[in-house]
């Protein structure tokens, strides 16, 4: 019988250009409302996006921990013209929140008007399925 | 061990759509820089190839231009860094020289990028990004730097004007190299005006206007060793310092916004290598794909502190006649940035300064020259400084 793949990190993000990959798990903790990120259980380091391995000390023991709280608005544009594949969902913002362990690279809610968004605001990271039930993350007021 | 020699430059005209096929779009760059060293193809001993990768179908491209610019069976290499290509092509044929393995280097880049669509351009762009963690959000260039350019505003009170300054610099120049796709003027009062191209907004805070246009072109670079150099060219330029560094492809694992640290330190590997500081640099060319990524550069590079990048601009420090000219051969804001064949344009520039054979935009004597090449939004940079 052939070995079914898990591929399911195809479905992040509007277009996903990754099928498999050793943090799919990601996905699942998506689907169960949470964004998370890992941990290296040898070294203590934490990372976001969630990394397989750990370049600090080698070690491949990773565990997840949820991506809680608020993180700080460094920076963003808001896109008029997108890629292939994006056209629907214009216009967007991207924009990294800083977390002070880590850093989260996504989008702005798109229910939030620019004249709204100012750098050094709180945001929250938080789980959302996209009109075409790809799943994503999105940076919101608290 | 001797010093390593440019002994000829050229480039193609870039152009919006060429009409040919890569390997000739090559051999305009390579014939042109072929005719500047006036020396034949055997006395070529190796090649470099650079460009990025997915505009064009061709697997392999070293090869085919191998056989195409009559460079077999000498051995050929390909370098990819994005938008640095050709400038770490370079830091390639240097090493190739310095090692005494070859004596004399063609480096040759290219890019046509009319073979897809804008925004299947954009999609490739794009995904010179962390396709597994940045891509699916839709990035783009313009967004990228955008962000670099709205964190530099919010922290410095650059302006939107100041963007605009460096865009009215290029067109200046631009207009008077007859190899740039760009050669109209630009005031700052297109960009204020909301019927105006210039004015459109790209990816906030970024208007078409503070965006380099793709191209298609090529450029070359014939590097060898000081006993060929001084036997084949009475006006070599030395490379005197290189500087190369990378950083994470993904924003979420950088701590600057408000500058590019692989430009500061490529700068600074480089100036340390030849022995000079930012005062002693008499031409640059800096990477302008965006307005914003050339007030940071004059930053990086030293020529300004940070922050200050926008007060070069507004005292029009960087023309000609300012104390630091900088993109005076139009910046690829006006020449167009064919990926893979701009660290080779900008090189070719800074050595026609130091041999006093820029025409137009010569600047006065220059002794030493720099140049600044970035690969994606900072992920590699390069610097290389020339000397006569």
């Amino acid at each position: 019988m052939k070995k079914e793949m898990d591929d399911r990190f195809k479905k992040f993000g509007t277009v996903s250009f990754t099928a498999i990959t050793k943090t799919n798990d990601f996905i699942g903790h998506l689907e169960n409302g949470r964004v998370m990120g890992t941990r290296c259980k040898d070294c203590g380091l934490e990372f976001f996006p969630p990394r397989a391995d750990c370049y600090h000390c080698f070690s491949s023991h990773m565990e997840w921990f949820e991506v809680s709280g608020t993180g700080k608005l460094i920076t963003y544009s808001q896109l008029q013209f997108g890629p292939v594949g994006f056209e629907d969902d214009l216009p967007y913002a991207i924009a990294i929140l800083d977390y002070g362990n880590f850093k989260v690279f996504g989008r702005i809610a798109g229910d939030i008007p620019e004249d709204e968004i100012t750098l050094g605001m709180e945001m929250e990271t938080k789980v959302t399925r996209l009109p075409n039930n790809q799943l994503s993350y999105v940076f919101q007021k608290t | 061990m001797g010093k390593v020699g440019i002994i000829g430059v050229g480039q193609s005209n870039f152009v919006r759509q060429y009409p040919g096929s890569i390997r000739e779009l090559a051999f305009e760059g390579f014939k042109d820089a072929m005719n500047d060293a006036d020396i034949s193809t055997s006395d070529i001993d190796a090649s470099v190839i650079c460009s990025a990768p997915e505009y064009d179908k061709q697997r392999s491209p070293a090869g085919i231009f191998a056989e195409y610019l009559g460079l077999n069976p000498q051995p050929t290499f390909y370098v990819e860094s994005l938008c640095s290509s050709s400038s770490m092509g370079l830091r390639l044929a240097y090493s190739l020289v310095k090692s005494g393995l070859h004596d004399v280097v063609a480096i040759i880049g290219f890019q046509k990028m009319s073979e897809i669509s804008s925004s299947e351009s954009q999609e490739r762009m794009g995904r010179g990004a962390d396709i597994q963690w940045e891509s699916p959000f839709g990035t783009m260039m313009p967004a990228y730097y955008a962000m670099y350019a709205r964190a530099h505003m919010d922290a410095y009170g650059t302006t939107l004007e100041d963007l605009a300054q460096v865009r009215v610099k290029a067109a200046t120049y631009g207009q008077m190299n007859e190899k740039a796709v760009y050669r109209k003027p630009v005031t700052a009062e297109m960009f204020s005006d909301p019927e105006n191209r210039m004015s459109g907004p790209v990816a906030s805070p970024l208007r078409v206007g503070d965006c380099c246009a793709n191209a298609d072109g090529s450029s070359c670079i014939i590097v060898a060793n000081e006993e060929k150099a001084r036997t084949f060219c009475n006006k070599p330029v030395w490379i005197l310092g290189l500087g190369a560094a990378t950083a994470s492809v993904n924003l979420a694992g950088r701590d600057l916004f408000t500058g590019l640290t692989v430009g500061k330190q490529a700068a600074d590997q480089a100036y340390q290598m030849a022995g000079v500081s930012p005062k002693n640099i008499d031409v640059a060319e800096v990477h302008d794909c965006f307005t914003i990524a050339e007030l940071m550069a004059y930053e990086n590079l030293g020529f300004a502190k940070p922050g200050e990048g926008k007060e070069l601009i507004r005292g029009k420090e960087t023309y000609k006649e300012g104390t630091i000219p900088i993109n005076v051969d139009g910046g690829l804001l006006s020449k167009g940035h064919p990926i893979g064949a701009t660290g080779g344009s900008q090189i070719r520039t800074i050595v026609l300064q130091l041999r006093d054979e820029a025409g137009e935009i010569q600047v006065r004597r220059p002794e030493i020259g720099l140049v600044h090449n970035i690969g994606g939004v900072g992920l590699y940079g390069s610097v290389t400084i020339l000397g006569r």
